[in-house]
């Protein structure tokens, strides 16, 4: 069944913040931050989880265009995508302005 | 990534004053633009109706976590809406804070939302997050609605 869509908004903001509410994927965001490409191995150094559990990790990320994988080799390297994070900065700016908003009508209630 | 929102402000009326502001539910439609139906306790749900013209059918749940008179109110609501635009508490949440301090003209107020990636990691409520992602949406604009106008 289709649904309507809403028009002032992406549905990304949500999706983008469930896929970062578990902190081994914030790690991994924070690893892959470097700018650089990132193979499983090195991804996994340090962190106390299998390569498949990392790799698991990584495909939540990857489905909601957070990182994107390329194949080197044989290996899978992952990087990130800063640009796919800018719906969080821009729905967190919006939040932001409405309590603006909100405690200047505070404002106005108590002085 | 940062994943709060905090503000200041100060406000030229005592900590007492801006305490009931906050606290009285009644007061806090006021400004918020909610017709909240109980008063604020901690623990207790306290829901109402939305009062922007428009969007009177929305509903807006905060579960009060802390009541600490006249210098800190907290409480948790759902910034994801469900199909029928309520914030309906059980959803991801985000802990809203209201930290008041008296200054020489009156009281400094900060206000902290924290918590938008908090979203439990479970495999079931992250898919339902996501068949909800255009709820977020509207209760974006249901938010909106009642700070702006």
């Amino acid at each position: 069944m289709l649904k309507a869509r809403s028009p002032y908004t992406t549905s990304e903001p949500a999706e983008l913040f469930a896929a970062l509410g578990d902190s081994t994927r914030l790690q991994l965001l924070n690893r892959l931050g470097s700018g650089q490409h990132n193979s499983i191995s090195s991804l996994s150094t340090g962190m106390h989880l299998s390569r498949q559990g990392i790799t698991k990790h990584l495909r939540v990320l990857e489905q909601v265009g957070i990182v994107e994988s390329t194949r080197v080799g044989r290996e899978m390297q992952f990087s990130l995508r800063p640009e796919s994070l800018n719906p969080l900065q821009e729905y967190l700016s919006r939040v932001s302005t409405q309590w603006d908003e909100a405690l200047e009508r505070l404002q106005s209630f108590v002085e | 990534m940062a994943d709060k929102i905090e503000k200041t402000i100060d406000l030229k009326a005592p900590v007492q004053r801006v305490w009931r502001a906050l606290t009285d539910h009644r007061e806090f439609g006021e400004w918020f633009r909610v017709a909240l139906e109980k008063p604020f306790a901690v623990g207790e749900v306290t829901a109402g109706n939305i009062t922007y013209e428009g969007y009177e059918h929305m509903r807006l749940e905060a579960r009060v976590t802390t009541m600490d008179t006249n210098s800190l109110f907290a409480f948790n609501w759902c910034p994801v809406a469900d199909d029928d635009g309520n914030g309906a508490l059980g959803g991801p949440e985000t802990l809203v804070e209201f930290i008041l301090e008296p200054i020489a003209s009156g009281t400094r107020l900060t206000i902290i939302e924290s918590g938008f990636s908090c979203v439990p990691d479970d495999e079931e409520r992250a898919n339902a997050l996501r068949q909800n992602s255009e709820g977020w949406a509207i209760q974006t604009q249901n938010i909106a609605a009642h700070v702006e106008g």
